[in-house]
């Protein structure tokens, strides 16, 4: 019996993975279209990278295209277990056909790298292995921050906002992609409008913030890869100086705005404009904690600088202090000045900020604001019973109860985000690298931050990394992007277990 | 009066027994005919079994001629509905019901006429907790009830050797705090009333019902007692709806503990509540008031719903060393019984409340009414209407106010800018004077006159002094 029935069960296996691949195969297509948005600029400018894009669109549109006819009659609902696998597909299969053009574009590039960088891009992270970007095709700048505004707001996301073929499994793609401890809330009640309206509060933004950085001086080209970069708290620029290159107070201060209205919840927003007011801004307890603590830090700092005679009058250091503290804690990853050079404690607590300082539902990374809110009651609800055995405590956040099992998957998640630093830093210091680079580059590529301390600091970039530590950095970001479960899940046996 | 009352609960039965003893015609509804029968009983008044919310139900319990319909039964939704039927089908000229969800009284127009044409709506609740809230801010008094839209506060105080007033007659008030006017309406001695004059001597023990502006309040204390520390610490025993109440309203203020026995209780009571500390556990149990240190709180307020358990946590408390102990008892019997003794503030719920009812059945246009003296006395703000010709109080000097003996006029509040002829409503706003009242002070038109009567037999009295003579209107 056993033996009759073994064939038939390994089939309905196969037909699931073929939906995926179908679905995969769907997205891939679309991707591929993008890729037209560079060649448009490419022609248009004829910055001599034209050719690049012909092929890349070509093969992965066809690629898609291909697995999408050939597996279309397994077509049907994704289930739980599919739809982890199929955005874990989507997050790594995607930055590979990205790296097309860059390694045509590129001489001498190589894979590694390249997949580094599109992987850093595409989970908004924003560390280069690339120099002298101004000597690049500026098309190749354009699709590298392109990557970066997709990415923020997440490529399922995307696919659900114009796919209408996802259904209901594609609610389950969306808690799988969307960072946060509570994924429930809907906005809307039909899944696609909600994703539609998250990319419509996304576009307008974006749309403000170009205008915003082209009238505050950025050539048009400038203004709107920056805005891609700032948007999606990545923090690619078109030159090695990043915001240096600039040095005009009004171009940072349009960034400090825009990047911090990038580190809040998308949600929010959404309900703000939806309902012509403020009201939903200040209901947001999340967001009212992170502009607390990222400006907070940056004036501290500033301070700091100041007392330490880093600078020499406060309003400088301010300026530095202010835009430089944003950009790591939002997950951005720009730089206007080598804050390397700054005393440790500086960089080390702009990582620190980093790691927990965005809103759940934004485009930054690290483990959120929410669950550091939601780790530190839990933290004081265990001072309470110690001191009073009979209270009766609960979690509470912006005024609601926060569930025992929400608590619970919020210490597992900050265990397995611990452990994963502990280990992919000790693996960088055993393939050879210092404790301040190892940690700071597994640290700002796990949050999605970008640029690192020490060899990986502002000033330099990942270039320096063999290729084994790129992969683990490349690793760690898609770690960070997918929020740890999501990626981790798929390497488990109880995932592939029937 | 014709008055449909629905709902045979605590409030409903309370208000009734009140209402009969005032010469009303009450109807009561209900849905629980054992209830009903068991008012019937033992009061003159009809009843009707049903829903109150049903059409046939409310012609049965005559709403067609009503004058009054007080709709307090356990359901918003079904008070609301019946308010609406006696407006739409009914025209029962004036409506008032319960309401205790905070989600439909934070909308001010579902009450209105074109809504559910409601003209009052009270919450027992609310009331208990804002009378409890009070007590707390003033740790000293008995009593704290307010007039004139809370300008104007009586508070019942026990006076102490060490006061500068004990022992001392009652006018050398005007020579120990000259900037304050205020006004003692009654003295309680050995649950006696005294009506005071300028040679009353205060004694020690005496129960002191003095009138003051807001701001005053305290100072006259001083003069009648040594102030304790204020209150820091309060601990609530039950987490029902006055208890939960009471700790979001104190909770920003004062260190609070909860204590509730229910476990899904305590459930809800920690999404409402924030910064207070909640407990599982009984209020009777000697060792959880131990480990929370009973004995260091300032106040404890004993709310649940059972007066046995109430009386026995609040004695435990006091025992305990809390400083003072405040109790909810809803039997009326009980109350009288431990008050004064080891438990310095037993309340009844029902007094509490029915007050803020018996405002709207008055026959004279009454702005507050407030039960003291856990329902003995009753203090009144009456507007006085009419002219010289018409009224018996509009134009004479107080003394010269034939007042039953009893009843004190203990001050006045005089709107600033006189109303126009055509304008009727009474609302005291913030700008208006505050007088306290003396023997030559002359009540004008459309005055707030607070007058305390030290038992509620001088209430009709009262009524038909300010009542309007005929050719008025």
């Amino acid at each position: 019996m056993a033996r009759l029935r073994s064939p038939d069960f390994t089939a309905s296996e196969l037909q699931r993975n073929l939906s995926v691949v179908n679905a995969l195969g769907v997205v891939t297509l679309i991707f591929g279209g993008t890729m037209a948005f560079p060649l448009a600029i490419s022609w248009w400018l004829q910055d001599g990278a034209t050719l690049a894009y012909d092929v890349a669109i070509l093969v992965t549109c066809a690629t898609g295209g291909i697995a999408w006819l050939a597996t279309n009659r397994y077509r049907r609902e994704l289930e739980v277990r599919d739809a982890f696998l199929l955005v874990v597909l989507v997050w790594t299969v995607l930055p590979a056909f990205a790296t097309l053009p860059l390694l045509r574009a590129i001489d001498g590039l190589t894979f590694t790298d390249a997949y580094f960088e599109t992987i850093s891009g595409i989970t908004t992270t924003g560390a280069t292995v690339l120099t002298g970007l101004e000597q690049l095709p500026v098309s190749i700048n354009v699709w590298r921050t392109q990557l970066v505004w997709m990415g923020g707001m997440g490529l399922i996301v995307l696919a659900v906002a114009v796919l209408p073929l996802l259904g209901v499994g594609g609610r389950q793609l969306f808690k799988a992609e969307t960072p946060g401890p509570m994924k429930e809330s809907k906005l809307t009640p039909r899944l696609a409008e909600t994703a539609k309206g998250l990319w419509l509060v996304y576009a307008l933004l974006s749309a403000a913030c170009m205008l915003a950085y082209w009238l505050a001086g950025m050539k048009p080209l400038d203004a709107m890869m920056h805005m891609f970069a700032t948007m999606g708290l990545g923090g690619f620029s078109s030159y090695d100086a990043s915001y240096g290159e600039f040095d005009s107070v009004a171009i940072e201060v349009v960034a400090i705005v825009f990047m911090l209205a990038a580190g809040l919840n998308f949600a929010t927003h959404f309900s703000a404009f939806r309902g012509h007011s403020l009201a939903p801004y200040r209901r947001d307890q999340e967001a009212k904690l992170f502009l607390i603590v990222t400006v907070g830090s940056g004036v501290g700092l500033a301070v700091y600088l100041w007392w330490l005679a880093v600078y020499p009058d406060l309003g400088t250091a301010l300026r530095f202090a202010m835009f430089n503290t944003v950009s790591i804690a939002t997950t951005t990853g720009f730089s206007s000045t080598d804050y390397a050079q700054w005393p440790m404690f500086a960089g080390l607590w702009m990582l620190f900020l980093s790691s927990f300082s965005t809103s759940a539902g934004s485009t930054g990374g690290g483990i959120k604001m929410v669950r550091a809110a939601i780790l530190y009651q839990q933290v004081y609800r265990e001072f309470v019973r110690i001191l009073h055995p009979s209270a009766y405590t609960q979690v509470k956040f912006g005024g609601s109860v926060v569930p025992n099992a929400i608590v619970f998957a919020v210490l597992a998640f900050l265990f397995v985000y611990i452990a994963i630093i502990v280990s992919l830093t000790l693996v960088m210091v055993a393939s050879g690298l210092d404790v301040l680079t190892a940690f700071s580059a597994v640290v700002a590529c796990v949050n999605n931050t970008g640029p690192g301390l020490g060899e990986v600091g502002p000033s330099s970039n990942y270039q320096s990394l063999t290729d084994f530590q790129t992969w683990i950095c490349t690793f760690a970001m898609l770690l960070g992007r997918l929020e740890l479960f999501t990626l981790l899940i798929v390497f488990t046996p109880v995932f592939w277990r029937k | 009066m014709k008055i449909v009352i629905l709902g045979a609960g605590q409030v409903g039965s309370t208000v009734a027994e009140s209402l009969v003893s005032e010469a009303n015609d009450i109807t009561v509804v209900d849905l629980d005919g054992e209830r009903l029968r068991h008012l019937a009983d033992h009061l003159d008044l009809r009843t009707v079994e049903g829903n109150g919310a049903h059409p046939s139900i409310l012609r049965a319990a005559g709403a067609e001629d009503a004058d009054l319909i007080l709709a307090v039964t356990q359901s918003d939704q079904t008070n609301m509905v019946a308010c609406k039927l006696a407006a739409t089908m009914f025209r029962v000229p004036t409506r008032i019901a319960r309401i205790r969800s905070s989600d439909y009284l934070g909308h001010e127009e579902v009450f209105a006429p074109e809504n559910f044409a409601i003209d009052v709506t009270i919450c027992p609740e609310q009331i208990v907790t804002e009378y409890i809230s009070k007590l707390i801010e003033f740790p000293e008094s008995l009593q704290v009830v307010d007039f004139a839209n809370g300008r104007v506060r009586l508070v019942a105080v026990k006076a102490f050797t060490g006061g500068p007033l004990v022992g001392r007659p009652l006018s050398e008030i005007r020579q120990h705090i000259p900037d304050v006017d205020s006004r003692v309406a009654a003295i309680f001695r050995h649950d006696a009333p005294l009506i005071p004059t300028g040679d009353t001597v205060i004694e020690h023990g005496d129960e002191v019902f003095f009138l003051a502006a807001k701001e005053h309040i305290r100072t006259v204390m001083r003069e009648l007692r040594r102030m304790d520390r204020p209150v820091k610490r309060v601990m609530i025993a039950g987490g029902g709806n006055i208890g939960s109440r009471l700790a979001l309203a104190l909770e920003s203020t004062y260190q609070v503990k909860l204590i509730e026995v229910n476990k899904r209780a305590g459930d809800r009571l920690s999404r409402e509540l924030n910064s207070t500390l909640i407990l599982i556990g009984d209020s009777t149990d000697e060792e959880l008031l131990e480990t929370e240190h009973v004995g260091e709180m300032d106040v404890f307020c004993a709310l649940t719903n059972d007066d046995e358990n109430n009386i026995m946590s609040s004695l435990l408390a006091k025992r305990m060393g809390a400083r003072r102990v405040i109790t909810l008892i809803n039997r009326s019997a009980y109350v009288d019984l431990v008050h004064g003794g080891q438990i310095d503030i037993a309340i009844s719920p029902a007094n509490t409340t029915i007050g803020a009812l018996l405002t709207h059945v008055r026959r004279g246009d009454c702005a507050a009414v407030h039960s003291l003296r856990r329902g003995a006395a009753e203090a009144l703000e009456i507007i006085a209407h009419g002219d010289a010709r018409s009224s018996k109080v509009v134009g004479k000097r107080v003394e010269d106010i034939g007042l039953p003996k009893g009843a004190t006029i203990a001050a006045i509040v005089r709107r600033r800018v006189p109303l126009a002829d055509d304008e009727i409503a009474c609302a005291i706003g913030a700008d208006d004077d505050v007088i306290i009242a003396h023997h030559d002070t002359v009540i004008e038109k459309n005055d707030h006159v607070i007058v305390f009567a030290v038992s509620k037999q001088l209430v009709p009295k009262i009524e038909k002094l300010f009542a309007v003579g005929v050719g008025f209107l």
